[in-house]
């Protein structure tokens, strides 16, 4: 049977959710993007340069190949990130937005009070909404009630590649909300990844992990391994962690 | 007569429509968003929308982000 990622009526193969940004070139992105098997790809809404450069990420990436998702960063307040939503919902065609509403600089942690104002308008204006999150149950239990399709908890500050700080409060999330868990933020590595995937989590989102490598060709690849084996050794079911041994060679029939 | 397009004031001879404001910018009118005072802007649209003296317009598209 096929295992499949379903987000606000979408179905996905893929449980990895890649960014677009910080990349050195647009060719080196291109082939991040597709080493890392991503469908769903997130974008940022600025404005366009004046200067009659004639460059686009659009030349890029292909919308009929790339699931896109635009995102809300650099809004502080609810009223901004709102803006943001409906220009992305303009110029893309979509009703896809990655909702996030930053608190403060140099956290960049969610102002969840303003995050839920502006979730609450959104779902009302029809959008489907992907909230980034802290790992905290109880706003995502409100951000469900809302009507978000999704809740991103950050695994750990944006950029940082600090990895799951939390994972028992991921843990908490994923028994309370039945929408979709995607970590969105602080992986680092693969392990990272894995570990999000090993706790049950429906998929990750990611990009200075990818773009900030040393070889982003590669990391993309190893994250996509990385979120399928994680994801795999949750649906097969890990042995409990005990204290002492247990023989893996049969005790009977040793010679004497 | 002046304008602000993205922060920057720009001066126009007449009163010209949002169409005729792209064109004379070079950008295409695809995978963008535009707000006039604050208002988004329909793409089918632009060739009726009147840029008037004062207007501040915005003009955004995607760019790289995570």
């Amino acid at each position: 049977m096929e295992d499949i990622l379903e987000v606000g009526g979408r179905r996905f193969r893929s449980r990895l959710m890649v960014g677009t940004g910080k990349y050195s070139s647009y060719d080196v992105m291109v082939k991040a993007l597709e080493e890392s098997g991503a469908e769903v790809v997130t974008v940022a809404i600025r404005r366009v340069n004046l200067d009659r450069t004639k460059e686009s990420l659009l030349d890029y990436i292909d919308p009929k190949r790339y699931t896109i998702l635009p995102n809300t960063a650099g809004c502080y307040t609810a009223e901004e990130a709102i803006r943001t939503a409906r220009l992305a919902r303009e110029a893309l065609d979509t009703d896809l937005i990655k909702l996030e509403v930053i608190g403060d600089e140099k956290t960049l942690m969610p102002d969840n009070g303003a995050l839920l104002e502006a979730a609450k308008v959104l779902v009302k204006e029809g959008f489907t909404v992907l909230p980034y999150t802290n790992d905290d149950p109880v706003v995502a239990k409100k951000l469900e009630d809302i009507g978000c399709a999704a809740v991103m908890p950050l695994a750990a500050p944006i950029g940082s590649g600090l990895g799951i700080r939390n994972p028992y409060n991921i843990r908490i999330i994923l028994e309370t909300v039945k929408v979709p868990v995607i970590v969105d933020a602080g992986v680092g590595t693969a392990s990272d990844a894995a570990i999000a995937m090993e706790l049950g989590c429906d998929g990750v989102l990611m990009n200075t992990g990818i773009a900030g490598a040393k070889d982003p060709v590669k990391m993309a690849r190893a994250m996509r391994l990385a979120v399928e084996a994680g994801r795999l050794a949750y649906l097969a079911g890990r042995i409990p962690k005990k204290l002492y041994a247990s023989a893996s060679s049969p005790v009977e029939g040793i010679i004497e | 007569m002046k304008i602000k397009v993205n922060g920057k004031e720009m001066d126009i001879d007449r009163e010209i429509t949002l169409s005729d404001l792209l064109e004379r910018l070079d950008i295409i009118p695809r995978g963008i968003a535009v707000e006039v005072n604050r208002e988004i802007v329909p793409k089918s649209l632009y060739g009726e929308k009147v840029i008037k003296a004062g207007d501040i317009i915005e003009i955004v598209r995607m760019v790289g982000g995570g």
